[in-house]
């Protein structure tokens, strides 16, 4: 039995449109997976929906052998973290920030055992010196391993991160990638993750799940990263190289498909 | 030796703490300064003989009175009031995830006294006697609570469409708010129109806030309602501090989002109704409380909860007493709290305008960065 079992799972807000048709995939302890897909193609919906945010239309979702549907939403807290991709700053200490993901395990108020945890992990991701600091008050990076250490507070088994490497820089990218990796080693967890740079998911992830418009294209170890897998993904023509015994995606130079298309980002914005 | 971290956490939340302490202190404090004053007696000790002896011979009899039926009760609404208003406004302001939040702003308020207006003179919930002086005499206190509950969940739930159908913004959630504000104001005005000879008083009354109306039974059943939501609020604190961080973490840590929204903001409409239905509209109180607060001790509900409380009732005990004292005749309470909430009401407003404006710069630089 796996950590996860995600079986025939769709979902759509209104019966027009789904925006999962029928995705399935097992997951287990110690596992990075990096779900790869376009925008707008259900990766973020299908991360909800494991969360229990989104109930899907049909389908079931087991963690441990037991259908999420049947826990209390504090059970499954306890089970799966999530961190989206859009959170919001309040005047509040890191510490505090951090300490809020003990509130599955909380009755009435933080015990001294809620703080212990709080503080041995905000020592972990090397947090000391900022754990009396308002989170609005340090950078994106830091912020970014707060909004982690509280999932990794909450004490689940399974981590799901929706766009942890988005607006880093590159340094930042791969600090926080390296972190994710060591704590999820470190506390066996296993970690759904969305992406959409595939050359950082394969440099930290063990396992790759393609999506397209909703439909699962592939899902498997490194070798799914293949040309024809991601032209069909993508629609773009690339080349995978070999780097290190890492596989490396460069898109090929003459592409068809840049006939007459800007690429987004190039263009005047103004104030 | 170095402290650890967690002892320098613990010493942090002491500090907070003791903030609330000192916060409560001034209350005690500010409430026997006020009640010397209006009582206009000879000396504390008199103050404290009267309080503590209260049958002591040697009281003048008119003290008695002015500290016991008119003094207390007076200070019991503020401080009252305050807590109900404050913690209103910081939980308003945490679930609409709006810094301009209030009972106030937002047109609960002026729904409520609307509602408090129709319940006295339509439905009979007070005597309004017109010949010597006008005086109103809210002889059935259930009715006029319950009609001025009704409609400000009427606004509240006008709101929470807004909230849930347009996802509109702070600013717009407020210019909403003026809107609500001026058609209830403008049903009062309706009210007061009709029923002439004796709304007058009303209208004065509702619109200006009083903390001098409240009887003792009346205080018994505010007290009761608001000690009830107040548990409410708190035993949600923490749930409160998953909803800044966002709903969808705070689903995941286990919070039901959409009940405790509603269940929320219908508290603090509850809680508005009942402070207006016995002593007016006292604006801004909800949110000169939480902001001085979150300036102090910043955003965790743990402690700002408390401390909006406590700030609400300090502000609203020095404006009455101010109101009471600075001129010959009595000021209401509510032109002194809006002399002071209004400034801070622009100072959010364009602290808020800035902040988006920096937001864009940010988001274009780092578009441009990054392609």
């Amino acid at each position: 039995m796996s950590l996860l079992e995600v079986k025939s799972v769709r979902f759509s807000y209104d019966d027009e449109r789904e925006i999962l048709k029928d995705v399935s995939f097992d997951a287990d302890h110690n596992n990075i997976i990096s779900i790869l897909g376009p925008n707008g193609t259900g990766k973020t919906t299908l991360l909800k929906c494991i969360c229990n945010i989104h109930r899907p239309t049909a389908g079931e979702i087991y963690i441990d052998g037991t259908d999420i549907l049947s826990l209390s939403s504090r059970e499954l807290a306890k089970r799966v973290a999530y961190v989206p991709q859009k959170t919001y700053t309040s005047r509040i200490t890191v510490f505090d920030s951090i300490l809020i993901g003990r509130r599955p395990h909380i009755e009435w108020a933080t015990t001294q055992k809620d703080v212990e945890i709080a503080w041995s992990i905000i020592e972990s991701l090397g947090l000391s010196d900022l754990s009396l600091k308002y989170v609005d008050e340090i950078s994106g990076g830091e912020f970014q391993k707060v909004q982690i250490g509280r999932a990794i507070t909450q004490e689940p088994k399974l981590l799901i991160l929706d766009e942890p490497s988005n607006n880093l820089d590159i340094a930042n990218q791969h600090i926080t990638m390296r972190m994710i990796n060591h704590v999820v080693r470190e506390h066996g967890l296993c970690t759904i993750m969305t992406m959409h740079d595939i050359n950082l998911a394969t440099y930290y992830s063990d396992k790759f799940l393609f999506i397209k418009d909703g439909e699962m294209i592939a899902y498997g170890g490194k070798e799914v990263i293949n040309p024809e897998i991601i032209q069909s993904v993508y629609g773009i023509e690339v080349d995978v190289l070999d780097y290190n015994g890492q596989p490396l995606v460069v898109p090929k130079k003459d592409q068809p498909q840049y006939d007459g298309l800007v690429p987004a980002g190039i263009g005047g914005y103004s104030d | 030796m170095e402290k650890s971290g967690i002892e320098k956490f613990k010493e942090h939340n002491r500090k907070k703490l003791l903030v609330l302490i000192v916060l409560a202190l001034a209350i005690i404090i500010v409430s026997l300064i006020v009640l010397y004053i209006n009582a206009d007696l000879n000396s504390f000790s008199n103050l404290f003989n009267i309080l503590f002896n209260k049958n002591d011979p040697s009281n003048d009899n008119l003290d008695r009175i002015l500290v016991w039926d008119l003094g207390i009760p007076r200070i019991l609404s503020a401080i009252l009031a305050g807590f109900a208003l404050g913690i209103a406004g910081a939980v308003m302001q945490c679930v609409l995830k709006n810094p301009l939040g209030s009972p106030y702003t937002l047109g609960v308020s002026n729904a409520a006294a609307f509602g408090a207006s129709i319940g006295i003179v339509i439905l009979g919930g007070g005597i309004i006697t017109g010949q010597s002086g006008v005086t109103i005499t809210i002889n059935n206190p259930y009715i006029v609570a319950i009609s001025a509950f009704i409609w400000s969940m009427v606004a509240t739930g006008i709101i929470i469409l807004l909230v849930k159908v347009t996802k509109v913004s702070p600013e717009t959630m407020v210019l909403a708010g003026v809107a609500l504000s001026s058609i209830f104001s403008a049903g009062i005005s309706f009210l007061q129109y009709m029923y002439n000879e004796y709304a007058l008083s009303t209208i004065v009354f509702w619109q200006f806030g009083s903390m001098g109306k409240a009887t003792w039974e009346e205080l018994a059943l505010i007290f009761i309602i608001t000690l009830i939501v107040i548990l409410y609020f708190l035993y949600n604190r923490l749930d409160y501090n998953a909803l800044d961080v966002g709903d969808d973490v705070a689903s995941s840590l286990g919070v039901n989002v959409n009940r405790l929204r509603l269940v929320s903001l219908f508290a603090a409409a509850l809680l508005t109704a009942i402070i207006v239905s016995f002593m007016g509209i006292v604006a801004f109180i909800g949110l000169l409380g939480p902001h001085i607060v979150r300036r102090l001790i910043g955003n965790d509900h743990r402690y700002l909860l408390p401390g909006s409380m406590f700030m609400g009732a300090l502000i609203l005990l020095v404006s009455d007493c101010i109101g009471q004292n600075l001129m010959d005749f009595t000021l209401p309470v509510g032109i002194i709290t809006s002399f002071l909430g209004g400034p801070l009401f622009l100072y959010l407003l364009i602290r808020g305008y800035r902040k988006k404006k920096i937001d864009i710069r940010k988001l274009i630089s780092s578009r441009g960065g990054s392609k």
